[in-house]
């Protein structure tokens, strides 16, 4: 199993602490295989549906034709029950020689888009998006070009939803061999451990009490497939992620709710969390009805009460007290790389530069327009930067100071598919992070209702005692571990298509992308 | 430090079947009766609460429309026949300014007092026209912020109305000129009379109560004035129209603020009204009209203390054939105003468009000191902007049977929770009195700005 820490054993005993290396249980290995995992519900929600009239001699010729298995039958039943109809893949289909409802010999079926799809989704995830990101966490391979859905965009009208990739016409001469997608968290020569990661994302924090345990470990377990990253969040560290340690992000946010020495000791990386895109100067905020026995527990609070965490740290007033708390993180953890996640304000650039003094290996800036967690409606839309703008202002930045190659940047808030990876990428971040299509790979719809009375509706951001066992945990893990194996593979086409031979590359090369509102002949209307 | 400002609020619930954004359709035909149908298993309860909608249904006016849109029971039932739907209703709410999602944020935050909070991010558009191309800055590492909001520290909103003069005149240790009268308001919020077309009188004595429940002032038509308790007038601010007469003197004395329509006799008309009462701060009304942005600046030039200017109902300039935003007008006056060294002789209240909390906050970081609302407060009851009000017409809020209690109570919880959005967003920009966000644009990123200076420079070729 590849491991992001390149070290061995033994060097792992002399820089960890003892009673870290005692209290170290066996860490969890997971294959990164793709493996089909079907929608858990019975009806999955489809783009087409198909309409049978009574014409129909139930002769099943639609039923042999499809390739995509879309009708079914049951032994003992004489009439056809509802279709897999998420797997039809709808007009296009008529070029094919297989198009049901041109070889029904009764001309009984029909193909008509679904009425229902237009209750899902939104500006930013609009309905194919969330439908592709379904595709992807079932088959491990982004949706085949004939489903026809229009998922590396979303409708927001701006920011990544305006840029494209300038592919070139012949890509040129075929890149052979591996497409390199790795990425290297730690550029400062410190000492500290080289860190890399096969992917050039990790998992956002998500803390336990906004989640359920299943989705925690799922996403965990997708971490080490990929040999990435989770990360807690700022709920504490449960007792269950401590198989996954080499794997875990551990975050010390202003709250520091359940931070202990113990477990700063046990991972690879640290994040200071300043500030969240979503509630950018608000800080964290769990309501009552989410402080389940079992969260009050982990975050050693009183049951039922709202939890905030004060935003700011109330012991970080300037740069050098951030630098005061990062040494008390390094000398805590020997072997820890530091993270600090801090959104995006007019001067977010000098607050990475600053961060970066102060010692820190990953600067994280989280826009304004991500997010899982229960959050102000006035926040999440209006306060601070989108993270479209943050990225090349910080990437210049750091340049223009000469440290741009002893820091990974770091970028959230918005990444919903591997093309956002991409221009995220493009723009000036080494590497992204996510959160949102980790949970529309296990099912969420973003119906947004996270936050109120007993949470998700559909088991996966609830601690709810009936709710969250719902969803099976080897379920989720395989989704999002095919979610992962479908985006790093187009990933792999985005750079093979533009000529490049690893992700490292495409950092800065905002010459492949182009924006619909600035075109670059401005006689030619491109849109 | 002065007493913190604290609005007393419960919920309201609405009078009228919520009006929610999806429905659910169920194909009863071919349903197995399964004993542990997915209609059971809707968190919310929503199935069982249209069957009791449903059976207890005395005007078929309504629908029930107030499923969550989780997909759950659709994507569950056996047979699949369950499927959602978009609430006609819903969709046609309001108009392209005043959009569903505004009246149905309103409607809540009317009912709960609370501010809505919601998961999954961000879901609407990357920034669009108006108030929508700017976002408000935060600040990263310093101070007050969370404090604030959870009440160790003070986060100020109070406002001004009123002349601050730039220095004090003297003569021999003695000042020499009064100090002119100031009009404190805890919020930076003015309530604006109904707009003519939404004008219903049974809202005026509403809006009155709520004024001085929440500590601020409502304007009212002198024309039109409804019966008034002498405890209320400190909350009431007389609105004279051109070739209204002047008020009651002893009820005029009794208010502290007065508002006149612009007009050529406005100077002598401010002038009458200070004679019968002197510590009166007076407004003079502006419609931004094509030239009412140079009207603005050319009043603040004499001896104008305060000028409240109105955009249309959607925040665009009155009658142009391409509008100005109200957000660019407030910057332009606000920026002619500095220019003129008069800013601070003079108060500048905006109306118009202002739809949202966060509009308050926005119009303030552009120039204005406050800002006056209507809609907002006629929506809290409810209201779907249809114009169906007039008597006997068929409104869908049923305004005229409205109670009193009902309408004072939500329209207080509106403004209450926009007093803690605003005390949220200030508290991430780590401000601590609105007066100090007036004009600072520093606290602020506009769309155009960020567009060329990002995606501009990158993109533009040639330059
Ligand atoms: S091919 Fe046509 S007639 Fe035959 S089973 Fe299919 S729909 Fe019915
Ligand atoms: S409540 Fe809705 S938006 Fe939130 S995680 Fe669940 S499905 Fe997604
Ligand atoms: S979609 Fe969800 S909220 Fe709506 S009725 Fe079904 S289970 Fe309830």
């Amino acid at each position: 199993m590849a491991n992001c820490l390149h070290l061995d054993p033994s060097e792992l005993e002399t820089l960890l602490p003892e009673n870290t290396l005692k209290t170290r249980v066996p860490q969890y290995e997971c294959d990164r295989q793709v493996r089909p995992a079907p929608s858990r519900f019975r009806n999955e929600i489809s783009k087409y549906i198909l309409l049978r009239n009574e014409n129909c001699i139930h002769c099943g010729k639609c039923m042999t034709v499809c390739q995509h298995k879309v009708h079914v039958t049951y032994s003992g039943y004489k009439l056809f029950p509802k279709g897999r109809y998420h797997q039809c893949i709808g007009p296009s289909c008529a070029k094919t020689d297989h198009y049901c409802v041109d070889l029904c010999p009764q001309r009984a079926l029909q193909i008509a888009e679904n009425p229902m799809i237009k209750c899902l989704g939104d500006f930013r995830w609009p309905a194919d998006m969330i439908l592709a990101t379904w595709i992807m966490a079932q088959t491990g391979e982004v949706p085949s070009a004939d489903y026809g859905y229009d998922y590396e965009c979303g409708d927001s009208g701006g920011g990544f939803d305006r840029l494209r990739f300038q592919f070139p016409d012949n890509p040129p001469a075929d890149i052979e061999g591996e497409v390199d997608t790795t990425l290297e968290l730690n550029r400062r020569d410190d000492g500290r451990p080289r860190i890399t990661i096969d992917v050039p994302w990790y998992g956002g924090g998500m803390s336990f009490g906004s989640v359920s345990n299943t989705t925690q470990l799922a996403k965990a377990r997708a971490a080490v497939a990929w040999n990435t990253f989770t990360c807690t969040g700022e709920g504490g560290y449960m007792e269950r992620l401590r198989p996954y340690d080499d794997h875990v992000i551990t975050q010390v946010a202003t709250g520091l709710f359940g931070v202990r020495e113990e477990t700063i000791q046990r991972v690879p990386i640290v994040e200071f969390k300043y500030a969240q895109g979503a509630k950018p100067g608000l800080g964290g905020h769990l309501l009552g009805d989410k402080n389940t026995v079992s969260v009050a527990r982990m975050r050693e609070a009183v049951l039922g009460i709202s939890l905030f965490s004060p935003f700011p740290f109330h012991s970080v007033y300037s740069i050098e007290d951030h630098m005061k708390h990062i040494d008390w993180i390094k000398h805590v953890n020997r072997r820890a790389l530091i993270s600090t996640k801090v959104s995006t304000p007019t001067d977010v650039d000098m607050v990475a530069v600053g961060s970066y003094y102060a010692g820190t290996h990953i600067v994280h800036i989280d826009g304004g327009y991500g997010g899982t967690g229960a959050a102000p409606d006035i926040a999440k839309k209006n306060i601070a930067m989108p993270i479209e703008y943050a990225i090349p202002k910080v990437h210049g930045f750091l340049e223009a100071e000469g440290v741009r190659d002893a820091v990974t940047l770091i970028a959230s808030g918005g990444i919903r598919n591997p093309y956002d990876v991409a221009k995220a990428i493009a723009l000036g971040a080494d590497g992204v992070v996510i959160g949102t299509a980790e949970l529309v790979a296990l099912g969420c719809v973003r119906c947004s209702r996270c936050e109120s009375g007993r949470g998700c509706p559909r088991s996966i951001a609830t601690t709810d005692p009936e709710l969250a066992p719902k969803m099976d945990l080897e379920w989720a893990q395989q989704r999002i571990i095919n979610l992962y194996h479908a985006w790093r593979q187009e990933l792999i086409r985005i750079l093979r298509r533009l000529g490049l031979r690893s992700v490292g590359e495409l950092r800065g090369r905002t010459d492949l992308l182009m924006h619909l509102d600035f075109p670059p002949d401005k006689t030619e209307d491109i849109q | 430090m002065p007493e913190k400002y604290h609005i007393e609020t419960r919920p309201i619930p609405p009078r009228r079947p919520r009006v929610g954004k999806y429905g659910i359709v169920d194909w009863r035909e071919d349903c197995c009766r399964c004993h542990n149908c997915v209609k059971k298993a809707c968190i919310y309860d929503r199935h069982r609460e249209e069957t009791n909608y449903i059976r207890n249904l005395t005007d078929v006016d309504a629908l029930f429309f107030d499923c969550m849109g989780c997909f759950s029971c659709v994507q569950d039932c056996a047979k699949g026949l369950l499927s959602l739907s978009l609430n006609p209703v819903y969709e046609n709410l309001g108009n392209a300014y005043w959009t569903p999602e505004i009246i149905r944020t309103t409607w809540l935050q009317a009912e709960t007092a609370k501010i809505p909070v919601s998961g999954a991010g961000y879901k609407g558009r990357f920034s669009g026209p108006g108030f929508d191309a700017m976002w408000t800055d935060m600040s990263e590492i310093v101070r007050p912020t969370r404090d604030g909001i959870h009440g160790r520290e003070y986060i100020s909103t109070s406002v001004d109305i009123g002349r601050k003069p730039a220095f004090l005149h003297f003569e021999q240790g003695e000042l020499a000129r009064p100090i002119p009268a100031l009009v404190d308001l805890p919020m930076p919020l003015l309530i604006d009379m109904m707009p003519d077309q939404y004008r219903l009188s049974r809202l005026e004595p509403a809006m009155i109560k709520t004024a001085r429940k929440t500590d601020l002032i409502a304007l009212v038509d002198y024309r039109s004035l409804p019966k008034l308790a002498r405890s209320q007038l400190r909350h009431v601010a007389f609105y004279l129209d051109q070739g209204v007469k002047m008020p009651d003197a002893d009820m005029l004395r009794q208010t502290r603020l007065v508002e006149i329509a612009d007009g050529p006799d406005v100077a002598e008309r401010i002038d009458a009204v200070k004679q019968i009462h002197p510590e009166i701060v007076a407004v003079v009304r502006v419609a931004l009209t094509s030239d009412g942005v140079e009207r603005a600046v050319k009043l603040a030039e004499g001896e104008v203390e305060a000028i409240h200017v109105v955009a249309d109902l959607q925040g665009n300039e009155v009658g142009a054939e391409r509008p100005r935003f109200i957000k660019d007008m407030i910057r332009k006056i606000h920026r002619d105003l500095i220019e003129n060294s008069r800013r601070d002789e003079v108060t500048l209240i905006a109306g118009g468009g202002i739809a949202l909390a966060e509009h308050t906050a926005k119009a303030v970081i552009c120039g204005a000191d406050l800002v006056s609302i209507n809609l907002p407060l006629l929506i809290g009851l409810e209201c779907h902007l249809c114009r169906r009000c007039e008597p006997g017409g068929s409104c869908p809020a049923k305004l005229e049977q409205v109670e009193l209690d009902y309408c004072v109570g939500r329209m207080t919880n509106l403004i209450a929770a926009w007093h803690g959005q605003l005390i949220e967003v200030m508290g991430a920009m780590g401000m601590r009195e609105i007066r100090r966000l007036r004009g600072d644009v520093g606290r602020a990123m506009f769309f155009e700005d960020l567009e060329e200076q990002t995606f501009g420079k990158l993109f533009t070729s040639g330059s």
